[in-house]
């Protein structure tokens, strides 16, 4: 055992710590110098704000995206924080333990289906359900929205779950002892208190849901477009990315870069907002 | 305990290590055009049989990848599948392998039988948005192109001319992907190479003309694109001797059964 000593074993445990960091400093830097000089040269504001994608042409504006992105964001929220939110309130408060202790995992097994295979149920199930039902193409914003909807439940539920357990029993004692039925403890006390937690659920399945890449493909059509209806194809942000990237050269591929930066920054800021929250519910305690 | 792990952990490795360079193996890369992906896939196996020597690794990417790793020497073969090499291919030895066919293809519950060029131009302009304009039942035109800097993309659009796409087409990114969208709606058109046909999917006639081996060979059929492989300098070695062999008669023998369209 005199092989590696105590020190030795901290200072290999600090190293494998800091690769991890050093990785995420890695990639920020490459996406940054590789993207960060096309910003500058085409402008953040036309890069941004104009609509017309046409890299054969020079033309690199990824409003669409943009709004692409946000809008099948929002979607995946309208589907999926109602659905996971009141799961995890059923789950943690009207459930009995030991059957919580066989669901909650089976929910989190949703996290481990490749999104590829989110995809291809969308493409063969749920897009000709649309088209048939509801007209337009099928693949649409409305088909990605309801696929991320699904794919960020895992995320809302487990993170929801842990914050309502971590409410004191005694704020809900102190409740119901004051005649107030369980589901006025429920929606006035409990929910209340595990707000913060609740919140940063949803902005991790938001962050999630802006950065799924392989799923949206496959569902959203791709069409570069401001969306006028959710049953228009759509292209985010990650599927430009994806889809031109093996095709790519010159101003094109730092234009891609660019797009990375984008997303990058956004889900930065979207992640920093959920810790905060995260945080508070810490202190709280 | 701790020692004997890690030697037998440095054994393994350096068994590992010997093994990798104990074979010495002519081994080339071909990458590019994902239409001749399957092709080349196909003709590196038959080559590799008879010659016990060689490996051939064969990698997609497209046709742009295709030109831009034969150019930094990536791949030592470039496959290209456009109507016009770029400017920076003149530096390459381009030697066309075989010729293809777009088709235009259909669900197959769609009696839609013939368009114009035309109205294929009209169609992916945006400018023919129902089937009954063209002859067909009274639907929303879905069509479906490929992503830009495909090979597949730039020929159709080359060869059909003046095509400005439609802002509500969807794209998809590969020929697959094409024919599964287009065989699950029933009111899609979309584009691919000939020799990814299959019963899904149903082509259709362009200027009655039919998208047949015969036809294309004829030259009656419009929408055909030359198949280009890459070489950087003149081909020698084991990328000479591949070539060669495509271009033989056995070569393009498995070509023509596969369904693409042999280069003479």
């Amino acid at each position: 055992m005199s092989l590696i000593g105590e020190k030795g074993v901290r200072r290999i445990l600090s190293i494998t710590a800091f690769s991890a960091i050093s990785a995420l400093l890695l990639i920020a830097l490459f996406i940054l110098t590789e993207g960060l000089p096309f910003i500058f040269r085409y402008g953040l504001h036309d890069f941004l704000l104009e609509s017309d994608w046409d890299p054969q042409t020079g033309k690199f504006g990824i409003f669409p995206m943009v709004a692409a992105s946000l809008w099948v964001t929002f979607g995946a929220m309208v589907v999926g924080a109602p659905l996971g939110v009141a799961g995890a309130i059923f789950l943690s408060e009207f459930v009995p333990k030991s059957v919580m202790r066989v669901v909650k995992p089976t929910i989190e097994l949703l996290a481990a289906i490749p999104s590829v295979v989110y995809g291809f149920i969308g493409v063969m199930v749920l897009a000709p359900l649309i088209r048939t039902q509801l007209g337009g193409p099928g693949l649409s914003l409305l088909a990605a929205s309801i696929i991320l909807g699904i794919m960020i439940l895992p995320t809302v539920i487990s993170i929801s779950i842990d914050s309502i357990q971590a409410v004191p029993q005694s704020y809900r004692e102190g409740s119901l002892a004051l005649g107030a039925t369980t589901w006025q403890t429920i929606h006035m006390v409990t929910v209340k208190a595990a707000k913060s937690g609740i919140i940063a659920s949803i902005i991790l399945g938001m962050g999630r849901a802006i950065g799924e890449t392989m799923a949206v493909i496959m569902v959203a059509g791709n069409s570069v477009r401001i969306p006028e209806s959710p049953l228009d194809s759509v292209r985010s942000l990650t599927a430009n990315i994806a889809l031109e990237m093996s095709y790519a050269t010159g101003l094109h591929r730092q234009a891609l870069f660019a797009t990375g930066v984008i997303l990058f920054v956004g889900i930065i800021i979207l992640n920093s907002i959920a810790i905060v929250a995260l945080r508070k519910r810490v202190y709280k305690k | 305990m701790l020692r004997k792990t890690i030697g037998l952990i440095s054994l393994v490795m350096i068994v590992l290590l010997i093994a990798g360079c104990g074979k010495t193996r002519t081994s080339i890369t071909l990458a590019g055009s994902t239409a001749f992906q399957p092709f080349a896939e196909k003709l590196a196996d038959q080559y590799m049989k008879t010659n016990r020597n060689a490996s051939i690794t064969v990698q997609g990417g497209g046709s742009a990848v295709g030109v831009q790793s034969a150019i930094s020497g990536a791949a030592q073969i470039g496959m290209a599948d456009l109507v016009e090499l770029p400017p920076e291919a003149q530096q390459l030895t381009a030697t066309i392998v075989a010729r293809d066919g777009i088709a235009l293809v259909l669900n197959p519950n769609n009696k839609v039988a013939n368009l114009t060029l035309q109205q294929v131009r009209d169609v992916f302009n945006g400018k023919i948005k129902n089937w009954n304009e063209v002859g067909g039942a009274n639907a929303r035109i879905t069509v479906v192109s490929r992503e830009a800097g495909s090979g597949t993309r730039s020929s159709f659009e080359q060869i059909v001319k003046e095509i400005s796409l439609a802002k509500d087409a969807l794209i998809q990114d590969s020929n697959g992907t094409i024919r599964e969208t287009v065989s699950n709606d029933p009111n899609a058109i979309g584009y691919l190479s000939h020799g990814l046909l299959n019963e899904k999917i149903r082509a259709i006639k362009v200027d009655d003309q039919e998208c047949t081996t015969e036809l294309i060979m004829a030259g009656t059929y419009k929408l055909v694109r030359p198949i280009y492989l890459l070489v950087k300098g003149t081909p020698e070695g084991e990328a000479k001797n591949f070539i060669d062999y495509i271009l033989s008669s056995e070569g393009q023998n498995t070509l023509k059964s596969n369904g693409l369209i042999p280069a003479k």
